[in-house]
């Protein structure tokens, strides 16, 4: 069975990646999983320097899901190549590092610095983080601005550049066109949705930051109709994402059109996912007999359902 | 090395209309566990609520042989986890991961320990008294609650030796007020010679008080921060505290894995 998937130049032995900002630096997690099994993890969101984040409290849950406003929080792109790169490549994980940046010059910086560095697999363009003042959504959420980040750091980098676009637009799929022609080797889709939790009794916004982003499985549903739109747009690579938590949402995630999937918010509440997942993808492929997981890649059957075809589909 | 098992509810004892105790079959982590760490307990099957919640060891229960065969949580209903943790009834599964975050620093003889728990912050210290008795340490519980009713679990520490010094702010059993009050006045008249360990959990209220007080009174306070938490593996960056660096300046530290245990003096109090 083989479960590996290509993403341009580079190839996964499975599609299971571990997403940004829920997998701390990867090192967090190397005492309960073993970091080479996964696809790919990607780092926490890095900037040129240290950023302390949003005061507490940081995150709320909501039905089916949670808020967070953690801020970015992180050590910086040159104390993770220093202090975290080593121990991930010691653990033969395939590393893709989350870039950010205020100004299009320090996504620039930063994709270097990431770029000069021995064993980090391709970088993800964080332009699409809800909690940030500057930088980041304010350019995820104007196609120019889009264009001209990825553009920026195209051709500042030789690794393969995948920026992570965000759902609060109108139309997600003409940013993963901008992207595409900007020369983007692939698409991360979806960050966060923007949203907003309230303590009636305190009338105080439930995050420090009074809003918040969005993630878990109450967003799955969009999250897919998403990469299902993307897919019909462009061409390059899809990494989908967006409250996944078990096997047959990654494959749902996967038929609508995503090459491969990240998992979040259910790594905080199961942090063995990932072996579970790897099962029950590899129980559907045999039930279904499929030899290569790439194969089901995009293959959504939208024709217009006939009586023959009701029956099955009704039964989910 | 933490593990994630389906512990089946042994017992759930209710303790008031908010406090229970629940034990949980999980002899591997009960037999890891140091005092002061902690299990992230999944309460609902589902998504909702979604995420686990922290809970400190509250004890370890052993068989004849003293093997390590359950833990038991101490937990106060307020809200949607911990009012199903209210509800478990025997024989149901919880998901329970740990044990996580660091634990208490014992210390030895001549050493003395002061424990100081508010509320539900009791949690952390049958298994300290525990560990401490075994080294000889003489040990003191200042514990304060609302009223009597909810000072929970005196007989335990009473076995195992420990002084107890109580406060309710209604009066209903011990000194009346805030636990602060008896804490500072014993500091006070002890010699500043006789070496000592402060150990404080509890609302944060009550902890920035005892960080301060220990300030105040030269002694080495550590403490077991409660936050609200999303993973307890260092992935999510929720539990963080404001912490002062080496530096000169401050940072924010993750309370799972830098904790629940810090230096109260190296914690920016508000």
């Amino acid at each position: 069975m083989d479960l590996s998937v290509t993403i341009g130049s580079l190839t996964l032995k499975n599609p299971l990646i571990a997403a940004s900002g829920c997998f701390g630096y990867g090192v967090e997690y190397a005492d309960v999983v073993d970091l080479s099994s996964l696809g790919a993890i990607v780092s926490k969101g890095l900037f040129l320097k240290e950023r302390e984040g949003h005061p507490a409290p940081r995150i709320v849950e909501t039905p089916a899901g949670m808020l967070n406003a953690i801020g970015l929080q992180g050590i910086g792109a040159r104390r993770f190549v220093d202090e975290k790169l080593p121990e991930l490549r010691a653990r033969g994980a395939t590393v893709i590092v989350n870039v950010c940046g205020t100004t299009l010059d320090e996504y620039v910086e930063v994709s270097r610095v990431v770029s000069d560095a021995e064993g980090v697999a391709a970088i993800e363009l964080n332009i699409s983080c809800p909690n940030i003042k500057e930088g980041g959504i304010q350019f995820g959420c104007s196609l120019h601005g889009t264009f001209d980040v990825v553009s920026a750091v195209r051709k500042a980098t030789r690794l393969p550049v995948f920026p992570k676009l965000t759902p609060n637009v109108t139309d997600v799929a003409s940013f993963a066109r901008a992207a595409e022609e900007a020369g983007a080797d692939a698409v991360s889709l979806v960050n966060t949705f923007l949203a907003m939790v309230i303590d009636v009794e305190t009338r105080r916004p439930k995050v420090s930051n009074v809003v918040g982003g969005l993630s878990g499985p109450a967003i799955r549903p969009i999250a897919v109709r998403m990469v299902y739109e993307c897919r019909q747009t462009v061409k390059i690579p899809i990494l989908g994402m967006g409250g996944i938590a078990d096997a047959r949402d990654a494959l749902e995630f996967m038929i609508a059109g995503a090459d491969a999937v990240q998992i979040g918010t259910a790594n905080f509440v199961d942090p063995f996912i990932w072996d579970k997942l790897r099962a029950g993808i590899e129980a559907y492929m045999e039930r279904h007999q499929i030899a290569r997981l790439a194969e089901i890649v995009g293959s959504v059957d939208t024709r217009a359902q006939t009586a023959g075809h009701r029956g099955p589909a009704l039964q989910t | 090395m933490p593990i994630d098992v389906p512990a089946q509810v042994v017992a759930n004892r209710r303790l008031s209309d908010d406090y229970n105790v629940l034990t949980l079959d999980a002899p591997t982590i009960a037999a890891a566990a140091r005092p002061g760490q902690f299990v992230m307990l999944k309460a609902g099957v589902g998504l909702d609520p979604l995420l686990r919640r922290p809970f400190s060891v509250f004890e370890v229960l052993r068989d004849r042989t003293t093997a390590a065969i359950a833990i038991t949580i101490l937990s106060k209903r307020i809200g949607p986890s911990t009012r199903l943790i209210y509800d478990a009834e025997p024989g149901r599964r919880i998901d329970c991961l740990g044990p996580l975050g660091r634990p208490f620093a014992l210390v030895q003889p001549p050493s003395d320990a002061w424990m100081i728990a508010g509320g539900v912050g009791l949690a952390p210290f049958a298994t300290l008294a525990e560990a401490l008795r075994a080294r000889g340490v003489k040990t003191t519980l200042f514990y304060g609650a609302r009223r009597a009713a909810e000072l929970f679990h005196l007989d335990t520490f009473r076995a195992l030796g420990v002084e107890l010094v109580l406060t309710t702010e209604d009066g209903s059993l011990g000194e009346r007020g805030r636990i602060v009050a008896p804490l500072d006045r014993r500091l006070a008249a002890r010699s500043p010679d006789a070496p000592l360990m402060l150990y404080a959990c509890g609302p944060e209220g009550m902890l920035a008080a005892t960080a301060r007080t220990a300030i105040r009174h030269g002694r080495p306070c550590q403490v077991s921060v409660e936050r609200i938490m999303g993973c307890g593996l260092g992935g999510c960056y929720s539990c963080v505290i404001p912490m002062r660096s080496d530096d000169g300046g401050t940072h924010h530290a993750r309370a799972c894995i830098a904790g629940p245990v810090l230096q109260g003096d190296q914690i920016v109090w508000d």
